[in-house]
Order: structure tokens, then C-alpha cells, then sequence
């Protein structure tokens, strides 16, 4: 009895080692693609890999990726993978393009689990929510929704996820700031 | 009963969303869409048939008394063989349904039909019943979310007809149990209409 448990488990277990074995690299390649995907579509034209030496930092109890993109040794932006606890559906990930000058150039949505139909308007595909802050400079656009008297639009009925999409954003300038200066 | 029928009874008689009412989690958790209720779908149907494969397979050898930590030690294993190929391959999918294909593990249709069928019948045999059932599954997440997605975002497959938004309701967690019930009414209707003789 116990000999054939253990026969099966043995088995299983060299099976799942095989498959976790042979999908490792596809999988990491896979995320890779995710990250250089949503840096692309965050900064303007760049001509190295900016996925290959990220600057990594810890704040507020979350890992935060800063990615530069240079055109011929000329930095043209930085990509910031960001974060925020705050969201509806729990943690919000964003990546926020920043151009030199420290306005944002574009934002993209990783990961979250906002409400469908409500809070999940951040996605770009869904609303044009994420739209106003393109071109805006954090120092002078305040990353707060009008009813906190700041300077965001907020997604009607969903000002929870509006909230937290602002504080993620800002806590990408804030971290970009710390690491231009 | 002839080899087809092994397969066809898991589409209506036997349908384990409809009929059996097995593995609720996942039928009202990922059928936010018609195409996360088919991912969900099509990941059930795989390791149902693989596992009840390997269950007939090893069936003889396997004592009655262990007969349950060595199924679910199957199972697992194929969920996670699933989970690792999807991670690789699919991840668009795997990034809207993975929080829910480790549970495919505790999918009381998978240990039911190794219990049931799979621990008393040939692989071929198993292999069909496994097919037929999973085949019910699919289909029925698949009408389900798309009934949901319908009627809650206006689209079908992500095609959107409307502009703007549909009912909310039914893309949350209560319409789930909503279409549920109702799309169960139409199918005992239906299938009572089918073959009158069964009640």
C-alpha cells in the first residue's frame, strides 16, 4: 500500500519536475515580453534594451522598477514600474512613462482587479481615464482627484480605483525624483 | 452502452454544470467572459481526460484504502502540468484565469469522475467519459459567460454590438448566480423536451 503511494507520488512528482524543468525558460521569456512590451509603449523611440538593467527599489512594502531608455547614450525616458495597495480589487500595477523633464508620457496598466465595467476603466482599452495625464508634470498637476482637491478627473463611480491609480502614479514620480537628483 | 453514447451522455444527460452540479467555484468565479469561461473551460476538460487516463491506467495496482491520496496526487500533478504550460504559452489567458486553475485540483468533477467511472472502466473507456464530460463543461462555461458577457458588457468574445455599457449586475459575482439559475431552468426544459421518456 504505502509502497505504491509512494511509487505514484515518485512518479508525479519527476513528471511536474520535467514540465516545470522544460517551460521555465518560455515562461521567463514570456514575462520579459510583458515588461519590454508595456516599457515600449510607455516611452518614446529608444534605441537599447532598457529591460536589461533595471534599477530596482523598495518603498512602502513593494518592489518598484525603474527602466531608462536612451537613443544613442541620450536618455530619452524612464519607465517606472509602479504599484499601489489602495486599489477596489486589491494592488494596482501600472507602468508610468516619464520623459526627461520629469512629465508623464504615457501610462499602462500591468495588473489589477478593479471592478469590470467600473474600476477597470484605468485600462487605456476601456476609457480614456488614463488619457489626461498625458503631457502633465506631476510638480504642477496635482495627482489627486478633484473631490481631494487635486487636479484628476476621477472615473464616475469609481473613485476608489481613480485614488489609487493616483497614488501609484505619484509614488512613480516621487521614486523617479529621489533617483534624479 | 456504445462508445459514442460513453461520450454524448456528458454533453446533456449527464452535464456536470447543468445536471451533476459539480464544480461550482470555477463555473461562477471565471465566466466574467465567453472566452474565460472557454479557457476555463477547455484547462478542465485536459486534465479531466488526461487524469482519467492515468486513473484507469493504474487502477489494478492501485489498494482500495489509498485509492483517494493516489488520485488526487494525479491530479494535481496533470493541474500543474496545465498551469506551467499555460504560464508559458498562454499567458494572456493565464493572466485572466490564474488564480483559478489551481483550484481545477479540487474540481469535485475530476475526483468524481476518477471515483465514479475512471477507477472501473478500460483508458479508452475513461478516456471518452473524460472527453464527453469535459466537452459539457466547456460548453456550459462557454454559454454561460457569454450569456453574462452579453448582457452585462454588451459584447460576445470581446466584439462589443453596443456602445457604452450593458447591465453591470451580471458581470459581477450576483449575475453569475442569476444566469446560472435561469440558464439551468432552459436546460432542464430542454432537455426534457429531448427525450420525454427519461421522468
Amino acid at each position: 500500500m504505502v509502497v505504491v503511494l509512494l511509487l505514484i507520488t515518485l512518479v508525479c512528482s519527476a513528471a511536474v519536475g520535467l514540465v516545470y524543468k522544460v517551460t521555465a525558460e518560455p515562461i521567463a521569456a514570456a514575462k520579459d515580453a510583458k515588461i519590454s512590451g508595456a516599457i515600449a509603449l510607455v516611452v518614446p523611440t529608444f534605441d537599447n534594451n532598457p529591460a536589461e538593467n533595471p534599477m530596482t527599489k523598495e518603498v512602502d512594502g513593494g518592489v518598484m522598477t525603474v527602466y531608462t531608455a536612451t537613443q544613442g547614450g541620450q536618455v530619452m525616458g524612464y519607465a517606472v514600474e509602479t504599484f499601489t495597495n489602495e486599489g477596489f480589487g486589491g494592488t494596482i500595477k501600472l507602468m508610468v512613462g516619464f520623459l526627461p523633464d520629469g512629465s508623464i508620457s504615457h501610462i499602462e496598466v500591468i495588473e489589477q482587479k478593479e471592478t469590470p465595467g467600473l474600476g477597470d476603466k484605468i485600462d487605456k482599452s476601456k476609457s480614456d481615464f488614463s488619457l489626461q495625464f498625458e503631457g502633465k508634470s506631476p510638480a504642477d498637476f496635482k495627482l489627486s482627484v478633484r473631490k481631494d482637491g487635486g487636479d484628476v478627473d476621477a472615473i464616475t463611480a469609481s473613485t476608489i480605483s481613480s485614488r489609487a491609480y493616483c497614488d501609484a502614479v505619484e509614488r512613480a514620480y516621487n521614486l523617479l525624483q529621489t533617483i534624479k537628483r | 452502452m456504445s462508445k459514442f453514447q460513453l461520450f454524448a451522455k456528458g454533453l446533456i444527460k449527464e452535464n456536470p454544470v447543468f445536471v451533476l452540479l459539480l464544480g461550482m467555484c470555477p463555473t461562477l468565479g471565471t465566466t466574467t467572459s465567453a472566452i474565460n469561461g472557454m479557457g476555463m473551460g477547455i484547462a478542465t476538460m485536459f486534465v479531466l481526460m488526461l487524469s482519467n487516463m492515468a486513473i484507469a491506467l493504474i487502477r489494478n495496482v492501485v489498494p482500495d484504502k489509498v485509492r483517494i491520496p493516489c488520485f488526487i496526487v494525479v491530479i494535481a500533478s496533470f493541474v500543474t502540468v496545465v498551469e506551467l504550460l499555460m504560464q508559458a504559452f498562454v499567458p494572456d489567458l493565464y493572466a485572466t484565469l490564474g488564480v483559478f486553475i489551481p483550484l481545477i485540483v479540487v474540481n469535485c468533477i475530476i475526483l468524481g469522475r476518477a471515483e465514479a467511472f475512471a477507477s472501473k472502466n478500460t483508458v479508452f473507456d475513461s478516456m471518452l467519459d473524460g472527453l464527453g464530460i469535459g466537452v459539457g463543461f466547456v460548453l456550459a462555461l462557454t454559454v454561460l459567460g457569454g450569456t453574462r458577457e452579453l448582457l452585462g458588457a454588451g459584447s460576445l468574445f470581446g466584439r462589443k454590438f453596443i456602445t457604452g455599457d450593458g447591465i453591470l449586475i451580471f458581470v459581477l459575482a450576483p449575475g453569475a448566480f442569476m444566469v446560472f439559475g435561469f440558464l439551468m431552468v432552459l436546460f432542464n426544459k430542454l432537455s426534457a423536451r429531448l427525450n420525454p421518456k427519461a421522468k
